[in-house]
């Protein structure tokens, strides 16, 4: 097994742009994001927040016309620097989508096995214990381990998303980006989703985007509040929802806009 | 309305129950081993069969498809994954136009390319005619599938480390491999059945040949050579080979429709 994740880990993003061609839709935003802790960016839709966690492992730059200026910074050293390879970093920053994402091609095994393979073939043995650890901590692995063999699509959406998450893990991240994991899951899902960040946060640094304000005050330790693209507030998670410094922010929180 | 869509369907359905009627009822007495495993006889005598022409048939259409699919699914797959240039929007229309072309008029540059300047008909010819009809085909079939993929799959792989050839083939051509399949199969019983690119390309052969460089019989020349002679007992026979080739072709859209089921399937 590989070492937990360092504790000392080192991630933020400093004066981050994200743009469209000349459109920015994040704006200037650094935000460190402190090891092991689960840090929630929330916002009314098209705040860029989204964008922003995919601007962390550099997928905002498959986009069409997505490009960026400023830094993200992964234990000091900038992920766009041109040294970085972009999909060496994606295996050290695990992602898990809105909708589950399962390979419909590839069995249970196969789905969490996925990005071990695409390093390289390795024995056997090591790939099992591999696999089932990604699905114990995505606490799957007692609904599937009688049917690994088993395609990835007779799972529900809820199983399929822990799915994800044990693919996304499986690789040993240092980082778990979730972009509004729980969107399309029922409310066991969603808890289940949720008890899981918990969890994970012992062994993981966790930027999570959701459209809930009563899930991003559940689980998260930092609270980060967009809007228009433009980080208005950053804080400890119970202070942002108590306390809010900025009237944007209470507006929002308070729902009277978003 | 409901009324005329039925009866319009209704005669759809009619116009294929006869030609399978009428080829059964024709064709079916003149099935025996000997139509399978003879060579024709020559004109006046009766008996003989087409088993030169099947071997043929399998043997043009097998190396058209050995030459045009891995053009036609290469092709899909680029237009698909990077065809959103230039280039992509050229060999689209080029593959469309050709789509749209006689297959007669591909049999006749078959035969001014290879025909002429080998100096003689050959399988080989009739084979690369095929193949031309086949692969545009193939290519927008092989597009649409892969582009039925979801976005979402790609941004998956990508995000956990794929490089972008292996997520193409990996995971986006495999997931969309039931319907490549598919549209192999279809393409494949669709160029089975031609016969105007075949005319001055394999030409046909009364004789059993497997030389793919020579002049060979195909189900669908010796149909045609059959149904316009003079002779009943050629007639008798042609119905028989129509019947057989209907019988081929039908078996490829059954395993056509065998592979869609499949799509849907276990993982193994």
């Amino acid at each position: 097994m590989a070492p937990p994740a360092d504790a000392r880990l080192q991630f933020e993003t400093v004066r981050l742009t994200a743009l469209y061609g000349r459109r920015a839709v994040v704006k200037d935003v650094s935000i460190l994001f402190p090891a092991h802790t689960v840090t929630a960016l929330i916002g009314p839709s098209g705040s860029g927040k989204t964008t922003f966690l995919r601007c962390l492992n550099r997928m905002h730059e498959l986009s069409e016309g997505g490009w960026i200026t400023g830094k993200v910074l992964l234990d000091g050293e900038d992920v766009y620097d041109p040294s970085v390879d972009a999909i060496r970093l994606r295996r050290r920053i695990g992602m898990v989508f809105q909708r589950p994402t399962p390979f419909p091609t590839m069995s249970i095994y196969d789905n969490v096995a996925a990005g071990l393979r695409v390093n390289g073939g390795r024995p056997r043995a090591e790939l099992d214990a591999a696999v089932e650890g990604a699905l114990r901590r995505a606490a799957l692995w007692d609904e599937v381990k009688d049917r690994l063999r088993h395609s990835a699509l007779a799972l529900s959406g809820g199983q399929q998303q822990r799915l994800c998450v044990a693919r996304a893990l499986a690789p040993e991240p240092d980082v778990l980006l979730l972009d509004e994991p729980t969107a399309s899951l029922d409310p066991a899902g969603t808890q289940h989703i949720e008890e899981l960040c918990h969890e994970l946060k012992t062994r993981y640094t966790i930027v999570i985007v959701t459209h809930n304000l009563q899930q991003a005050a559940r689980i998260s330790d930092y609270t980060a509040f967009f809007h228009l693209g433009d980080l208005v507030e950053l804080g400890r998670t119970e202070e942002l929802f108590t306390k809010p410094t900025k009237e944007q922010t209470e507006a929002y929180i308070t729902g009277r806009f978003g | 309305m409901t009324g005329l869509v039925a009866l319009l369907s209704f005669l759809a359905v009619l116009a294929l129950v006869l030609i399978l009627g009428d080829l059964v009822a024709r064709g079916a007495s003149s099935l025996d081993w000997s139509f399978f495993t003879k060579n024709p006889v020559p004109a006046g005598e009766s008996g003989g069969g087409v088993a030169n022409a099947i071997v043929g048939t399998v043997i043009i259409v097998g190396l058209a498809g050995l030459i045009g699919l891995p053009i036609g699914i290469g092709t899909g797959l680029y237009l698909a994954e990077y065809g959103s240039g230039r280039l992509g929007w050229m060999v689209r229309f080029v593959a469309d136009v050709l789509n749209g072309t006689p297959s007669i008029v591909v049999g006749i540059f078959a035969w001014t390319w290879l025909v002429k300047p080998m100096g003689q008909f050959s399988a080989l010819a009739g084979s690369v005619a095929l193949a031309v009809l086949m692969v545009p085909m193939l290519a927008r079939t092989t597009e649409e599938m892969v582009r039925l993929v979801p976005h979402s799959l790609r941004e998956a792989a990508l995000a956990l480390g794929y490089p972008r050839w292996r997520t193409s083939l990996r995971v986006i051509a495999r997931t969309a491999l039931a319907g490549i399949v598919t549209g192999c199969l279809v393409g494949v019983a669709r160029i089975a059945g031609e016969t105007a690119p075949l005319l001055f390309t394999a030409l046909g052969n009364l004789n059993f040949s497997t030389s793919v460089l020579h002049p060979m019989q195909t189900l669908s020349l010796q149909i045609y050579v059959y149904a316009t002679g003079p002779f009943d007992e050629w007639h008798r026979l042609a119905w028989a080979a129509a019947l057989v080739l209907m019988g081929l072709v039908l078996l490829l859209s059954l395993a056509a429709r065998w592979a869609i089921r499949q799509r849907h399937g276990a993982a193994r």
